[in-house]
């Protein structure tokens, strides 16, 4: 396309506007009058087909008055928590250990991501059979500890969901890391060396802090990120056994889209929004504003 | 495991004696805990891919009677076969058109406001939007989904593909936004103020200028959208119904439901599904990563 084509418009600064309206007409279509929508639609019966009557407080009190919430709030927390307290240290080993700049590294940095290409159902579906007490890798392996109900047990299968998070999350997060690491100044470990520290010395006290604004990037898309896994966990297990892994996400998708009740389903989509919210917010405070030049700086 | 290699000048004698004594934790060259970790994280990551290949090549009776990490003894493309023969061509056609329709525009529109936003971001109006957009980084959108629900059957866009790529497009402008405005501001004003001297309009700078100077950052963008709308599941799962609007991920979930116990099938259903990811992964891999971590690393 050439300017010859292009709408006629001053080429002065202030008449800008006009560029910017295309993408805010879809956000706003699609993201913040949903937004509102989700509110007003909590305080209303729908069924999904039918006709929406409004009936106040009703919604949020059947959904307030029922264990259910706590529960999933409960399910929800715990993945989040735990999953972040895999994958963390996990994550920042791996980082570091990519970010040397070995040969043999780089290719196995080319097998990791693998992970990361693949749908969450396709994940899903891989490890569902892939930890089949009776045809699955425990079997093949002969090893009896693999050999279990895993996706039968309540506990078993919360850590499982918290598993297959981390092997397909993992690859992502090492790779904030390895960038982060890469972007300390070498300087800075030559002054340490110089000084006589040792390897643990310069981990805790050069590598460690140098990467506290990749940490907390990375703790944020992880716990926000959490909130939403919704395909891993509806396609793995479908919240059960029971309502072991009965998360937020899926707590809406079944009050909404299987019970047909669409108005508890708005107060919980209200619940997620208001802890996504309140979580950034958390986690900007802690590290102390604005990261995503920080970061930069840093280098 | 974790082999050492010299790439910096050896160390002293006494230095190496204190990290035998306590090798917890060291950092680069001689990192113990760091290698051990790579090399279990490999086996962690390859095992499941390696089984997926093998099993997609058995047959049904050979998956139940062989050990699951032993190789087809008669390797059969039958489970390849059926999947193809089966409706999986046309949800392939589905995602293309999804993802293809969503990313252009998205990136698109993105890239005219990030441009906007860039060289006219002082007015309290392009202001205003840009903390909209960022606004939009933080909260969960898929906790709207009911509304979009809404909105998509009172605009009779139900079952359609369009459905789902309208909201696609709008879940995509935040971060696109955010990473194509951190490039876009990387262009020294100078060439801004030379093509304006030159009597180019805004709308001719952004395509003859700004554009061109970005390209990297746009393919990184269209990239990381279009993976994220590849694989996603949960628009699909709900603004569709009709089994031949159903884009890949959501016909996998439907044919493992449909097929649990032909568990090969499924996993060459799986591999098919992702063969073209794959492929993009191999030829274009640096693309591919910068684009997963957009705006995070940047």
């Amino acid at each position: 396309m050439t300017s010859a084509t292009a709408p006629r418009k001053k080429g002065r600064g202030g008449s800008l506007g006009w560029l910017a309206l295309p993408a805010l007409a879809f956000f706003l279509a699609f993201a913040v009058v949903p937004l509102v929508g989700v509110l007003w639609l909590s305080f209303t019966t729908w069924d999904g087909l039918g006709e929406i009557r409004l009936t106040g407080l009703d919604s949020w009190h059947a959904v307030l008055d029922n264990p259910g919430l706590m529960h999933s709030l409960w399910v929800t927390f715990l993945v989040m928590a735990l999953s972040w307290a895999f994958q963390t240290p996990l994550s920042i080993l791996l980082g570091v250990f990519l970010a040397g700049r070995q040969r043999y590294r780089a290719v196995l940095a080319v097998v990791y991501f693998i992970p990361l290409l693949l749908s969450s159902a396709a994940i899903a579906i891989t490890y569902k059979a892939l930890l089949d007490p009776n045809f699955g890798l425990g079997a093949g392996l002969g090893i009896d500890i693999l050999i279990q109900d895993w996706l039968g047990e309540p506990t078993l299968a919360l850590g499982v969901v918290i598993f297959v998070v981390s092997w397909q999350f993992i690859p992502f997060h090492s790779l904030l890391y390895q960038g982060g690491v890469r972007q300390i100044p070498r300087s800075m470990y030559e002054a340490a060396e110089l000084d006589g520290a040792g390897r643990v010395r310069m981990f805790w006290s050069i590598t460690l802090p140098q990467l506290k604004y990749t940490i907390i990037t990375s703790s944020t898309l992880m716990v926000v990120g959490s909130l939403t896994f919704f395909d891993l966990i509806y396609v793995m297990t479908a919240g059960g056994p029971g309502d072991a892994t009965r998360v937020l996400a899926l707590d809406m998708y079944k009050r909404g889209f299987q019970a047909n009740l669409m108005g508890p389903a708005s107060v919980i989509a209200v619940i997620l929004v208001v802890v996504g919210l309140l979580l950034a917010m958390l986690l900007r405070r802690i590290g102390g504003g604005n990261n995503s030049d920080s970061q930069l700086e840093g280098a | 495991m974790g082999t050492p290699v010299a790439t910096r000048p050896r160390e002293s004698a006494p230095r190496q004696h204190r990290r035998r004594r306590s090798n917890v934790r060291p950092t680069s060259n001689k990192n113990w805990l760091g290698g051990a970790a790579g090399w279990i994280w490999l086996l962690i990551v390859v095992v499941p891919i390696y089984w997926i290949v093998i099993t997609s090549f058995k047959s049904q009776s050979n998956y139940y009677a062989t050990n699951p990490l032993v190789p087809p003894t008669e390797p059969t493309l039958a489970n390849y076969i059926m999947v193809i023969e089966s409706d999986f061509p046309l949800y392939f056609v589905n995602s293309i058109i999804v993802t293809l329709g969503a990313v252009v525009p998205a990136v698109a529109i993105s890239f005219m406001a990030a441009f906007a936003i860039v060289r006219g971001g002082r007015g309290r109006f392009l202001k205003s939007v840009n903390s909209l957009f960022l606004m939009g980084l933080a909260i969960p959108l898929q906790a709207t989904i009911i509304p979009v629900y809404l909105i998509i059957i009172r605009l009779n866009l139900y079952d359609s593909l369009l459905g789902m790529i309208l909201p696609s497009i709008a879940f995509a402008i935040p971060l696109s936004v955010l990473v194509l405005s951190n490039f876009i501001r990387d262009i020294p004003k100078e060439l801004f103020e030379s093509m304006r001297l030159d009597g180019a309009t805004e709308w001719g700078t952004l395509w003859r200028l700004a554009f061109p100077l970005t390209r990297p950052a746009v393919v990184t963008v269209a990239i990381y959208n279009g993976l994220t709308i590849w694989n996603g599941f949960l628009l699909p799962l709900i603004l569709t119904q009709s089994p031949d609007k159903r884009t890949l991920p959501l016909a996998l979930a439907a044919f493992q439901g449909q097929y649990s116990v032909n568990v090969p099938a499924v996993l060459a259903s799986v591999l098919l599904t992702t063969l073209p990811i794959l492929v993009m992964y191999m030829v274009g891999r640096r693309q591919l990563l910068s684009g997963l971590t957009a705006g995070f690393g940047k």
